[in-house]
Formats: structure tokens, sequence, C-alpha cells
């Protein structure tokens, strides 16, 4: 029981670190202008695709180090030619455009790259057991995920709290006449903002890709989880969204481990129906069965009861 | 008199559609246009007039899908007893009820709150009905035959004709009532809602119940849809009611045009002639769609139904005869250049195989053919920008006011 519960543990540890790297490039890029990208998944599925070409020449190491740079280039270009236009048209229309934008990616990622699976691997260097515990190996490249993940949140911690950079684009976000007027140019930190923002997806999936596989579907198995991380953590908010991720990895993770269920619950009520029961699949129901529906079962909640998230502020 | 008029011709379409192309090709197309057109009129009356962006639309039609189809399985083993004409009214009940429980909490908010919860109330019921075998079926979902009840004087169904000229019935009659909701003080109120809740609860409405009732017969009237999909395919899927299908519906009403009663009627019809034509010729025409729906986005904010009102104003001054030169000097090369743009994408496409493209044959191993291809593109697109100054000044001269006092506003 307690080797289950470590291993869940730690494998939630990696998903939830791998979807904060999603999540707060997207929550970032919601604080400054307002309107969640449905297409962050996709640059994440980018980074992945690109990796992977680039791996094939290059290696994995090159990869992590190309890829996330085409994606941030990419994810500027889309800001500045595409977002900034749309932007005049109001919120509907710029939600209604990453919408469309992330149906154009999957498609465009099927062209170039075709529908099947690639074999994009981890590295050689990381094939190995970290450690062994009750007799299950914990690779290295999971261990080095959460470094990769770890490491980037005090990186953006730091630049936005304590740099200079940082204090301007928290200032943008707040009163971006103000810091127009004050002489830096806004358009320009937003473009930047929604770059780097993108390349933390495209380096999200340059590490899971491996893990995770990499196939044209991987945006849309991600994209919505992260939606909700970043509803759940309060939008806008990193410290939010750094504590939702945990929570959904761990939650789904438990959740996939354990195997209670329904039949459990009605054992322990004394009660029982019989199998022909009309509502037979409900009495049957296990946890792990509706794991991936819990996230989206917490979205509702959160939203009915505390619509400003976890660790969001009054809306005006 | 002249109000009636688009009605009577609508009806008139609707009917004479498919006299005119009557092969079973065609009938297939118009039953789901048909299926089309009140589904996305129905999604226009919650994003376009009540301003509420749905990722879950699909969730009301598929509920209303899958009851319809069990209404009809029950009147095949005579549990009830009436006539299948009647089943779009089961699926639309279905969905009313559906609107009705969800609607209770997530009418609270517009904007990204209620986006949100309709993303997540789509992704729960979706997975449920994996979860729930016995009434969604599973992956297989569930069929039936719409051909057991009691004949509708005489017909009975066996032929998707005759379905087409019910669910043609049941459009126009939808099409009515969404355009009337549109007149009555809760549809009026409903566009006040979207603009300006604040300003609208000033004046004693409540936002929320505003957006709850459009809410409501927005789901009835997606259940219809999902009740005439019922009956024209005789079975239905987890698909149907899926992320993917209320993708599809957004798709239709945005293109169509959101802040126009036609809008949706255009988008529906012009994205099931793409779903079930194009894909005909091209493998790639997912691709193609998602371009043209970026495109729209981008270039045509309000649609295919907002380009075309742009010419109101140069048709009622009478000038829209002085654009019709500038449109074929610029846009003949613009059909061009984007025909050169999709020969390059099919040519990558079909690696190192020659195929057919419109009316010529080309080969992607073939260097000549790179090279023309290339010409054609950019002497194309050069003439388009050439010529777009003269358009502009053609436009900007047609829908300019009159700036004699002579006459007066008429």
């Amino acid at each position: 029981m307690l080797e289950v519960f470590v291993f869940s543990t730690l494998n939630g540890l990696v998903t939830g670190l791998l979807l904060f790297m999603l999540a707060s490039g997207l929550t970032l890029i919601f604080s400054m202008m307002g309107v969640l990208n449905f297409a962050h998944a996709s640059f994440y599925m980018l980074g992945a695709y690109f990796a992977y070409s680039v791996s094939l020449k290059l290696g994995f190491w090159a990869g992590l180090f190309f890829a996330p740079l085409l994606v941030g280039t990419l994810g500027a270009l889309v800001e500045r030619y595409a977002l900034r236009r749309v932007h005049a048209y109001g919120h509907v229309a710029e939600l209604v455009f990453t919408f469309g934008l992330a149906f154009l990616i999957e498609e465009a990622v099927q062209f170039f790259w075709g529908a099947d699976t690639k074999n994009y691997r981890s590295p050689d260097l990381l094939d190995f057991p970290l450690f062994v515990l009750f007799g299950q190996e914990f690779s290295a490249y999971r261990g080095f995920m959460i470094t990769i993940s770890v490491g980037i949140f005090l990186v953006l911690f730091y630049v936005l709290t304590r740099s200079r950079i940082g204090i301007i684009i928290q200032a943008a976000i707040t009163h971006p006449h103000t810091v127009a007027n004050l002489g830096h140019n806004v358009p320009l930190i937003f473009m930047a903002v929604f770059g780097v923002g993108t390349a933390l997806a495209g380096v999200a999936g340059v590490i899971a890709g491996p893990v995770l596989t990499t196939f044209p579907g991987m945006a849309v198995v991600l994209g919505s989880i992260v939606f909700v991380i970043v509803v759940i953590g309060g939008l806008g908010s990193l410290g939010g969204a750094f504590v939702a991720s945990l929570m959904i990895g761990l939650l789904q993770s438990y959740a996939i481990a354990s195997n209670l269920g329904m039949p459990d619950l009605l054992n322990l009520l004394g009660l029982d129906f019989s199998r022909d029961h009309p509502l037979n699949d409900l009495w049957t129901l296990t946890l792990p069965q509706i794991a991936p529906v819990l996230p989206f079962l917490l979205l509702v909640l959160v939203l009915i009861f505390r619509p400003t998230g976890l660790a969001g502020k009054r809306e005006e | 008199m002249g109000k009636f008029a688009p009605w009577v011709g609508y009806l008139i379409a609707l009917l004479g559609l498919p006299q005119l192309f009557d092969s079973v090709l065609a009938i297939t197309i118009f039953n789901q246009m048909a299926i089309a057109i009140v589904f996305a009129l129905s999604y226009n009356m919650l994003l376009g007039q009540g301003g509420m962006l749905s990722f879950g639309h699909a969730v009301y039609f598929g509920l209303g899908g899958f009851m319809a189809v069990h209404a009809l399985i029950m009147i095949e083993f005579e549990t009830v007893y009436f006539s299948i004409t009647l089943i779009p009214l089961v699926g639309g009940l279905i969905g009313l009820i559906a609107a009705i429980f969800v609607g209770s909490f997530s009418t609270h908010k517009a904007g990204t709150v209620f986006a949100m919860i309709s993303l997540g109330i789509g992704e729960l019921v979706a997975a449920s009905s994996l979860i729930f075998v016995s009434f969604f079926g599973g992956e297989a979902g569930v069929s039936a035959d719409r051909t057991f009840g009691p004949p509708f004087f005489g017909i009975e169904f066996f032929q998707d004709v005759e379905i087409y000229y019910l669910s043609a019935g049941w459009v126009f009659a939808s099409t009515v009532f969404m355009y009337l909701f549109t007149q009555t003080p809760a549809g009026r109120m409903a566009n006040a809602v979207r603009e300006n809740p604040e300003r609208a609860e000033f004046i004693g409405y409540s936002a929320r119940r505003v957006r709850f009732i459009s809410f409501c017969s927005s789901g009835f009237f997606a259940g219809v849809a999902g009740g005439l999909f019922a009956l024209n395919y005789e079975f239905i899927t987890e698909e149907n009611l899926n992320a993917v299908t209320s993708g599809r519906v957004l798709l239709m009403a945005y293109i169509g045009g959101l802040g126009y009663f036609i809008g949706p009627i255009i988008g529906a019809v012009v994205l099931t002639l793409m779903n079930s034509l194009l894909s005909n010729y091209t493998e790639l025409w997912m691709l193609y769609l998602g371009i043209m729906f970026v495109l729209t986005v981008l270039f045509l904010p309000r649609g295919f139904a907002g380009f075309i009102m742009m010419h109101q104003t140069a048709w009622l001054r009478g000038r829209l005869s002085s654009l019709v030169l500038p449109y074929l000097i610029t846009g003949i090369p613009a059909i061009m250049f984007g025909g050169s743009i999709l020969a390059a994408i099919e040519m990558l496409h079909h690696g190192g195989e020659s195929f057919r493209f419109l009316f010529v044959t080309l080969d992607s191993g073939n260097a000549l053919h790179w090279f023309a291809l290339t010409s054609v593109g950019a002497a194309s697109h050069f003439a388009c920008r050439r010529s777009l100054g003269q358009l502009t000044s053609a436009w900007e001269e047609a829908n300019q006011s009159e700036d004699t006092t002579e006459r007066g506003p008429s």
C-alpha cells in the first residue's frame, strides 16, 4: 500500500510540475491580455514535434535548446500579426481566434509530420534508474523532468518579483498606460511575454514528448486540463496555478492508482443492487474510471462556489 | 407584404431544393444542412444574441439526440405510441431540461466564467457518456429504426427524401420561432444584457434571468436539432455530444456571422457543403477548414453575413455597380494567389506523385511545375497588391455620404 502511495505521489509530482510549466505561461498571458489562450497546449505540442525533428539530426539536447526558441518566436509572431489585430474586435473574437488556431495547428502538425505517433525518445544519457524503491525503478528522466520544472519555476519567480524587467512586466499588466507614459514599449513587452509564455509551453513539450508520446492529439489531451488548472488556481495568479497544478497532478495520479469504487462504498453502507438494475453502470463505478473526469468536476464546482478560484482576486 | 418575402423565399428554397437536385448524395447533404441550420441558429441565440460563448453546446444536441433514439426504440417496441414526426420535440424537451439544470448555475455570469463552465460540463458529459454504457451505448452508440412508428398520412419514412421534407418542416418552424424570439422582449433584453449587463440591471431586469431564458431556449432548439439527427441517421454516438461537435457549431456560427440572424444559416450551408464536397477532392480539407476559420476571424470578424451586409450602404445609395469592376480587378488575382498556395500545399502533400489540381496535372517531383507555380503566385500577389489601392478608393467613394444638403434622410 505504501509503495503505491509513494509512487503515485512521485508520478503526480511529475505530472503536476509539467502541467505547471504550461499553466504558468497561460496564466501570465491571461493576466496581460485578459484572454485565455486556447492554443497554448498546441504550442506545447509544437515544442515536442520541433524537438523530435531537431533530435533526429542533432540529438536530444539540441532539441531542448532550439525547439523552445522556435516555439517562442512563432508565439511572438502570432501575437504581433494576429492577436493584436483580433484584439480590436473584442474578447470573444480573441478567444475564438485562439480556438481556431489550436484547430489549425493540429491539422498543420498532421500535414507536416503525419498522423502517426513519433518515436521521440529520451536521451541515452538519462536512460538509467535514478533510485530503486520497493523493488520499483524511478527513471532518471523523470528526475530530470522534476529538476527542469522546479528550476523554471524558481527562475520565473525570481525574474518576475526581483528583477527590473519583472517589475516592468507586472506594472504593464495592471497599468499599461502609465508604463507607456514612462517610456516603455508596452506592445513589445506584451509580445515578449507571449513569446516567453509559449516558449515555456515549448519546453514542457520537449521534455514531455518522450514520456507522454508525441502524437497529433497530445495538445487536446492536455489542453483542457491546463485550462482547468488556471481557472481553479485563480485567473492570473501564478502561485494559485502552482498549487492547482500539483493538486490536479496528484489527484489524477491517486485516482488512477486506487482501486476503490462505488461497490466498496455500497458494501460499507450495507447496500446491494442486482446486476440488471438500470443504473448498474453507476453502482459499479470505480475511481480509476472517473479519474479523467475529476478535474472537470472540480472546475465546475470551483466555478459555481468560488468563481475567482483558489487565489484569484475579486472581480470588478 | 414585403416583410414576408424572405420567409416565403426561404420556404420555397427548403421545399424546392430536392426538386432541383434529386440525387442520393444531394438529399444526404440537404439532410445534414437541415440539422446544421437548426443547431447553428440555436448556438447563435446563445453567442450572437446573448453574448454567452459556449464550448459545450453539443451537450444539448447530443442529449436530445440520444433521448430521441431511445424514443424511437420505445416506439419500435410499442412501449409508447406516437408518430415519429414528433421525435424532434422529444429531443427539444430533453435539451430544454438539460439546459434548465445547467443554466440554473452557469448563467450567473457571461464571459470567461460561463465559457469555462460550459467547457467543464461538456467534458463531464462526454466522459460520462463513455461510462454509462447502458444509456449511451459506449463507443458504438445506440441505434434504432424509424420505420416502425404509425404512418403519417400514409408515409412510413423509408426514404431519406421523406425524412428531408419532415426535417424541412421542422427547420422552417424552428427558424420562425427563433426569429420571433429575437423580437420578443426577452430577445431584445438578451441583446441589452449582452451589450451592458449593468445598465440592463438598472432598468430593472435581472441579467441572470435574461441569460437563463436565452440559454434554455437555445438548449431546446439544440435538442430539436439532435432529434432531427436521430431521425435522419437512426443512430447516435458519443461523438455527437463531445467537444468536436461543440467546436464545429462554433465554427459554423462564427464563419456565417454572429451578429446577423441569417449568419448561422449561411455558415451551416457553407460548412456542410465543404464537409461533404471538399472531402471528396482532397484529404486535406480539415486543414483548409482551419485556415479558412482563422482567416475569417482575422479579416471578416462579422462573418460572411457581415461581409454581405457591409455593402448595404453602397446598395442603398445605388452605387453597388461601381464596385463590380474593382472587385474583379483585385478578386481574380487574389483567387489565383490563394489557388497557387493551395496547389503548393497539395504538391507538398503528394510528395513525388502527380495529381489533378482543378484542370491541370501537377507533379511535385517536377522543378518546372514548382517554378510555374511560384511565378503565378508571385505575379498574382503583385497584381493583387497593386490594385488594392483602387479598390479601397472605389469602396470609399461608394460609401461616401452625399455632402450636398439637397436631400435630407429619407
